[in-house]
């Protein structure tokens, strides 16, 4: 049963509704004015010119990177090993300790805040390195955010993994450490390297959670646009979201060709 | 045997371990707010729900986030179709046009709404320049402006249970409806849509549990004029500080969150989640 012209017709409306925002952003990047408008003729570069003439956007670039990197590593580990457990020796409370560790994923994104707000300005009496408002308190909130989206991903990973190869490794003696370096570990590596990659993207845009834990210290790229976005629009904002569009373009058709490619092979 | 015992929990005591003590012992002292600040009691529980202005944000929050599900799961719905039956080059087409949103941010999805909407915009520069109006519409910083930016972020979420639900249906099924003198309108609203109700309802919770929480696409587009639940509690705890209320808020919306996740659970299994 294809789909009938109205059935297209509607889905391509829809398909333009979910592009029609970011197209709107490109030429409004172009402006030769101060203020958020369409250039009228004249196109400028000028917006582009300020991400590098003025130092807070790199810093905030350079920033956002030190923290998707800390953040999607401590969370790519723990949910590794957690994942591995889970699937290895499936203990009987294991769905209660599955649910608990996506807590962080499904509660509403204000409530974490809140929480990790609370966890932040706590450890900031004790310490000033894991805390309020520095990049490694915001490195580890990032971590509790993303790692339930790691667990997903590694275990989707090992659920294609046969089970039969662990316990043949099991069977001729191999001890734990040798099942999950030399047997698991092997076969799901292209799903570990999703799993960072999510992480590293989803701690990159993060700003619910680094609104409530960062002030004048700690300012990411999100948040940085953020201050940009609230009162006077400053059209430097179109500038980098052209940027941050035009790579998700490029990753995703470099992604569609690939595959594309492998699928006519097979 | 002791050490049959160590090596899951050294394998399953790191995540356990963190999130218990940067999660959950945080939301316990965020509960602990709840009641005790400024004073002892469940004073801002008491407030949350009769303090008019508190009861208008929870309404608006409601009316909102049922108008952008609906909407939502009908836009989801047919763009799903085509990606799932459509021709290869329409498959193409309406897988990116779902993933090219789907991994850009909130921030620049709800920016591209205000470079579309406002008032120097691309809307209504074309619509002046082409003398059809002339004083610009207000689109954003309002209401309007909100449904649009959350709808967008939400269709791509909605996609993925529905499309899920529209793959795993048997094609034998419209072929015996239309060996019998179905016509295709009947088949399609008798068979195909009945037969996909489960990822309507799932996405429908999801998406409605997802936009109970939103904070960045109201308060970019919304402009301060129309708040919802997560902006009340931000500009509770950070300008007017009566961390109390945030907190008494912040729980009730986790409570009800957590009641719709457990009907969600009903009607999909989580694995469908993820397409």
């Amino acid at each position: 049963m294809k789909p009938t012209p109205i059935a297209v017709i509607l889905a391509f409306a829809v398909a333009l509704f979910l592009l029609l925002p970011l197209i709107a952003v490109v030429p409004v990047s172009f402006t030769p004015a101060r203020f958020l408008s369409m250039p009228a003729g004249v196109w400028s570069l000028r917006h582009y010119q300020a991400l590098i003439d003025n130092p807070a956007w790199l810093q905030s670039i350079w920033l956002s990177l030190r923290i998707g990197i800390l953040s999607s590593v401590i969370a790519t580990l723990l949910a590794l090993a957690f994942s591995l457990g889970i699937w290895m020796f499936r203990p009987w409370f294991g769905s209660i300790l599955f649910g608990f560790v996506l807590l962080p994923m499904v509660a509403p994104p204000v409530v974490s805040a809140i929480t990790l707000y609370f966890f932040l300005t706590t450890l900031s009496k004790v310490n000033d390195i894991v805390a309020y408002d520095t990049w490694i308190g915001v490195a580890i909130a990032h971590a509790v955010m993303i790692a339930p989206f790691a667990v997903v991903m590694v275990t989707v990973a090992l659920a294609q993994v046969d089970r039969r190869i662990d316990l043949a490794a099991r069977g001729f003696g191999a001890t734990v450490s040798q099942r999950i370096f030399k047997v698991i570990l092997p076969n799901i590596k292209f799903g570990v390297l999703t799993a960072f990659f999510l992480s590293f993207v989803l701690s990159w845009e993060e700003i619910g959670v680094t609104l409530f834990i960062t002030s004048v210290d700690a300012v990411t790229l999100p948040r940085m646009m953020w201050m940009g976005l609230r009162d006077n629009i400053d059209p430097a904002i179109a500038a980098i979201s052209v940027i941050l569009i035009g790579i998700v373009i490029a990753v995703i058709l470099v992604k569609t060709a690939v595959t594309f490619k492998l699928s006519r092979k097979t | 045997m002791k050490s049959d015992m160590l090596k899951p929990v050294l394998l399953l005591g790191p995540l356990v371990l963190f999130l218990g003590l940067a999660y959950l012992v945080p939301f316990l002292g965020v509960m602990q707010w709840s009641v005790t600040l400024p004073e002892p009691g469940l004073g801002q529980y008491g407030r949350a729900v009769s303090d008019p202005l508190i009861q208008s944000v929870f309404f608006r929050t409601f009316r909102i986030c049922l108008i952008v599900t609906v909407s939502a799961v009908a836009a989801a719905y047919a763009i799903a179709y085509v990606w799932v039956r459509g021709t290869p080059m329409q498959r193409l087409v309406t897988e990116l046009c779902i993933l090219i949103p789907f991994w850009i941010s909130v921030l620049t999805r709800a920016f591209g709404w205000v470079a579309l909407l406002s008032n120097r915009g691309l809307i209504n520069t074309w619509l002046q320049s082409a003398g059809i109006i002339s004083e610009p519409l207000t689109m954003v910083r309002n209401e309007f402006g909100v449904v649009l930016g959350m709808m967008h972020f939400l269709i791509p979420f909605a996609v993925f249970p529905i499309a899920s639900a529209m793959r795993s249906l048997d094609e034998r099924v419209f072929l015996a409806a239309r060996g019998m003198g179905a016509s295709r309108l009947r088949i399609f609203w008798s068979i195909f849509v009945p037969m996909t109700m489960p990822g309507i309802l799932g996405a429908g919770l999801m998406v409605f549990v997802f936009a109970l929480g939103f904070f960045i696409t109201p308060a970019i587009l919304g402009g301060g004029r129309s708040v919802m639940i997560a902006e009340l509690i931000y500009l509770r705890i950070f300008q007017s500080p009566d961390w109390g209320l945030g907190a008494a808020v912040s729980v009730i919306l986790m409570v009800f969150v957590a009641l719709l996740l457990v009907l969600m659970l009903r009607f999909v299994r989580p694995n469908k989640m993820l397409g």
